[in-house]
């Protein structure tokens, strides 16, 4: 038996009947980091010794019949997301050694669930970037081709999930970091309603657009680790305090009658023939099936992704100020006042991306600049917001391509930061409206590469974003996974 | 010009830290004095990814400061990020309420050499404390290293901003000093300038009298005590008039009051001022109001120092001084009630004792009304025991300091102590004889005609008599006494 071919919901079954236990599916997984590991750099930390541990009291749980749906997987978790005495780096040089005195409520949940934690995965430093190259541990590589960034900035999980070195994985998604390197891996890709899953313990980059999310190499499993993580936290004053439902059960609901709207914003020049087709194929397996497919407009997209650099920069400017030297991580040793203190460390310890952003966002919050600035920036946010609410009274879901090419090679767009940004053009706006979004693998490229097709749905409508993606997967039939060359 | 040539503008911006168990956003205990760093979790340490949970009681308690205060009380309001460095800021920015804070448009009503002045006050918005910095050396310059106590951090407190309605400086303290005494009759602060959970600074500008148009203003900060506060702005208003005067120019700064030199110093420019790039806090959603909360909150204020006062004219019959000084403090104003309640015959009575040998007493010893041994039925027992002859004035002050510092009911101490009054006419004729035998020069002064002699004889009467002797009746006897004298010459 090929352990790391099953899915995780035929690993439920083989664990609850007995004739697999966790540990055995945990060493399958170590075996397969170690053999893949010096050639895709996913991880940051690896934490195997805890993961047995946490194995078999996994098996003890499905002993004890104490187990849930996801107990004894194996995941692997973003490395912004605080875990008890694990290095917890946002993989940036300012929190090498942060070890954090508490977990996440989402570790928290994980834990209480039964399920290993693999190791912490690489990322853009800060989860500020698209490819993984900003990184102070370096790049992680796409398993499809590893000359091709895997995207960003949740790079390390979406790579560990589509080389099978996890078979899950929780990344954060504040403009496109989950979706964008879920279609450049191939695989499957959340980002949640914003207040579905509790930010307690996940470093933030921009906090009114971060929200974790699950990757997975189905629709289906997906949805059951977001049933697992989309709890009411008391701790998060902006989690959604409404019932949720289980996921998996709502993937089964057909398509006919489903109204599917297609955006022209997103339909642009400099769209990707091969990404465009896929798309249009997507949605034409869905006509198939019964829905209705809707011509519609978002007016205001063309503005979302400059909306989205003054916003988010300017969270990250106030959020990324307590990295001072003063109580945690970095310290400069060239200190002689409490002022040199902050400069040295603040340079040292940050790379060239973040300090851009921070400087982007302190001056849009300058005095004379803010209303200029932020305040037209959260003006356009809340046009942004209507263009989708408006939209939703006429379809119930909405279809795009998730990014305007397939992945790019490393080096290619590193140098040119605006080039780089764009690649989340379609992506932010699911963040600027607070509303669910999902990428999925819509097919190959003539090079061999996923293309990613986005669901957009309306605040807290999950389910009907789940079915309609549970719906083109089962039309397009699976891209694989990457034969990857070890 | 002399400084009486000039009007003085005065603002005050007014820091109180809330009486909370628990802290702002996190559950730390919020106590003074403990071990520094005993009162920290990852949420006000404001280690990455924790987020703040806002506690309803420090709501309570700033919606209640505002209704005391007669200010609106907004029904919406949100939290903003004032963005600064400084090491003992954990966060790098304090959760503070910039555009659309929980109260506004009040005012609060004292008195200044009986006149009435009423101060208006802008807002009242929420914010949290920082940490505290302790310096190797006497200051930051002078030391090789500081730590940081986070203890502090993220207590809650309130910020209350005047308009520039105040006209001297005395007017500022008593304006401080009246906000305290709201504060701590509604129990929202205990208001104590020495452990810092009062603050305030101060904005001054001088304009010529009869203009319009207010003058450059300095901001004044570092005055730590009521006095440091009147004192620091006399110090400034002075500093400007001689500015003014010389024809220079007021440069709009920072200043900071230096208690021991009784001078101001320059901090930092207007150039040099932060710009705290203010913007609405993400993570905590607005504060929605219900009227149920406000309105439970509003009955449930007790009676007001401004109130009490009036009442205390009109029911008690007190001067205006006595009312004033008994109701500034809740706890004493509540203690003079308990006594009057007791004894009814002369509120004034009351009123002299408390704010004579009471507090005498308790300044003396450093002591709160609260911690005070005298139960107000003792201290009405007492009256009772002057108003029956059993104790003389004289000796009841005795009996008071006893009570005071045993807590003993009044009876048992005059028991214990033999201090009834001498009420018996042979004791007391006993007594007045001796001391006219041994004092033939000062009777025959009186005899002579010098009337005043008589209160040293009688003074001399209650020295024999150890003072219980009862007063009129010394008097009394000692006038008969000469009179018989006179008449036998």
């Amino acid at each position: 038996m090929d352990i790391l071919k099953k899915s995780v919901l035929e690993l439920r079954e083989l664990l609850d009947k007995g004739e697999i236990s966790s540990r055995e599916i945990v060493q399958a997984y170590i075996d397969r980091i170690e053999k893949t590991e010096p050639k895709l750099n996913s991880f940051v930390t690896l934490t195997f010794e805890e993961a047995l541990k946490d194995a078999d009291r996994a098996d003890e749980m499905i002993r004890n019949k104490t187990h849930t749906t996801l107990t004894g997987i194996p995941i692997a978790l973003k490395d912004n997301i605080s875990t008890y005495h694990v290095k917890t780096t946002c993989s940036s040089k300012m929190l090498e050694n942060y070890r954090p005195p508490f977990d996440a409520t989402v570790v928290e949940l994980i834990k209480q669930a039964g399920m290993p934690i693999l190791g912490k995965t690489n990322m853009d430093e800060f989860a500020m970037g698209s490819s993984t190259e900003t990184s102070y541990f370096g790049p992680t590589k796409n398993p499809w081709n590893l000359e091709y960034v895997p995207g960003g900035s949740s790079g390390g999980s979406a790579a560990s999930v589509a080389a099978k070195q996890a078979p899950l994985a929780l990344g954060t998604d504040t403009g496109g970091s989950i979706r964008q390197p879920a279609a450049f891996t191939g695989i499957v890709g959340i980002k949640p309603t914003y207040g579905l899953v509790s930010r307690y313990g996940v470093v933030p980059f921009a906090s009114s657009l971060d929200q974790v999310g699950p990757f997975a190499r189905t629709v289906a499993e997906s949805a059951a680790l977001l049933s697992l993580i989309a709890q009411y936290d008391k701790y998060d004053s902006t989690s959604l305090n409404n019932p949720r439902p289980d996921y998996l059960r709502s993937l089964e609901k057909d398509v006919k009658g489903l109204r599917v709207g297609v955006p022209k914003e997103f339909f642009i020049d400099g769209l990707d023939a091969e990404v465009e087709q896929a798309v249009r194929k997507a949605v034409k397996a869905l006509e198939d099936q019964g829905a209705e497919i809707v011509d519609i407009e978002l007016p205001h997209s063309d503005k979302a992704l400059a909306t989205y650099y003054i916003v988010a920069t300017a969270e990250c400017s106030s959020n990324l100020a307590r990295f001072d030297g003063v109580r945690f991580g970095h310290r400069s040793e060239n200190t002689k006042d409490s002022v040199t203190m902050f400069k040295h460390t603040r340079a040292e310890g940050f790379g060239p991306e973040v300090k851009r952003r921070i400087m982007l966002g302190t001056y849009a919050l300058s005095a004379g600049y803010y209303d200029a600035y932020y305040l037209k920036a959260l003006k356009v946010r809340r046009l942004i917001k209507e263009d989708f609410d408006k939209a939703f009274t006429k379809v119930d879901v909405i279809i795009t391509p998730t990014t305007p090419s397939t992945a790019f090679k490393f080096g290619e767009k590193v140098q040119d930061p605006i080039a780089m940004y764009l690649s989340d053009v379609f992506t932010t706006t699911a963040n600027l409206a607070g509303i669910p979004a999902l990428s999925m693998p819509a097919g190959l490229s003539s090079n061999n590469l996923p293309i990613g097709v986005q669901i957009i749905a309306p605040s807290l409508a999950e389910e009907v974003m789940l079915s309609t993606a549970y719906s083109i997967e089962k039309a397009l039939g699976s891209i694989g996974l990457p034969e990857l060359e070890v | 010009m002399p400084l009486e040539d000039y009007t003085i503008v005065i603002g005050l911006e007014v820091h109180a830290e809330l009486a909370t168990d628990s802290k702002l956003f996190c559950g730390c205990s919020t106590s003074f004095g403990s071990e520094a760093n005993t009162q920290i979790c990852p949420r006000c340490l404001g280690l990455p990814g924790t987020l703040p949970v806002l506690n309803k009681k420090a709501v309570e308690y700033a919606v209640r400061a505002g209704l005391a205060l007669d200010c609106k009380i907004n029904k919406f309001s949100k939290f903003d990020r004032k963005n600064y460095f400084y090491p003992d800021l954990s966060k790098a920015y304090q959760i503070s309420q910039y555009d659309q804070p929980i109260c506004e448009h009040g005012h609060v009503e004292f008195y200044v050499g009986g006149e009435k002045k009423v101060v208006g006050i802008t807002r009242i918005h929420l914010e949290e404390e920082a940490g505290k910095s302790i310096h190797s050396g006497t200051s930051i310059s002078d030391s090789d290293f500081s730590l940081e106590d986070y203890n502090r951090s993220g207590i809650p407190l309130i910020e209350i901003v005047s308009e520039p309605d105040i006209r001297s400086p005395e007017e500022a303290r008593i304006y401080m000093e009246t906000l305290r005494s709201i504060l701590r009759y509604i129990g929202v602060s205990d208001c104590k300038m020495e452990e810092g959970s009062l603050r305030c600074d101060a904005n001054i500008s001088l304009m010529p009298k009869g203009a319009t148009v207010f003058g450059t203003r300095t901001e004044i900060k570092n005055m730590n005590s009521f006095r440091a506060v009147q004192k620091a702005l006399e110090y400034e208003a002075e500093r400007h008039a001689k500015l003014l005067d010389s024809g220079e120019k007021i440069v709009q700064e920072t200043r900071t009051w230096d208690d021991n030199l009784g001078i101001t110093l320059s901090m930092r420019s207007k150039e040099e001022a932060h710009d705290y790039r203010y913007f609405p806090e993400p993570d905590l959603v607005p504060v929605i109001l219900e009227d149920e909360f406000v309105t439970d909150i509003k009955n449930s204020l007790p009676e007001l120092p401004a109130e009490k006062f009036r009442r205390y004219l009109e029911e008690f019959g007190l001067p205006e001084y006595d009312a004033e000084l008994i109701t500034a403090d809740r706890d004493l104003a509540e203690y003079f009630e308990a006594v009057v309640a007791i004894y009814n015959k002369d509120y004034k009575a009351v009123s002299n004792w408390i704010m004579g040998e009471f507090m005498r007493l308790m300044n003396e010893q450093g002591i709160e009304v609260g911690e005070v041994k005298i139960k107000p039925e003792d201290f009405a027992a007492m009256l009772k025991l002057m108003d029956e002859g059993v104790i003389s004035s004289k000796i009841a002050k005795v009996v008071f300091e006893e009570m005071f510092n045993t807590g003993k009911e009044p009876k048992t101490i005059v028991g214990e102590k033999g201090l009834v009054q001498i009420s018996d006419s042979s004791a007391i004729e006993q007594i007045v004889a001796d001391v006219i035998k041994d004092n033939p020069g000062p009777v025959a002064e009186y005899l002579g005609g010098k009337d005043k002699v008589l209160g040293f004889l009688v003074g001399q009467v209650m020295k024999l008599s150890k003072g219980k002797a009862n007063p009129q009746m010394a008097n009394e006897f000692l006038k008969k006494a000469l009179a018989e004298l006179s008449k036998n010459q």
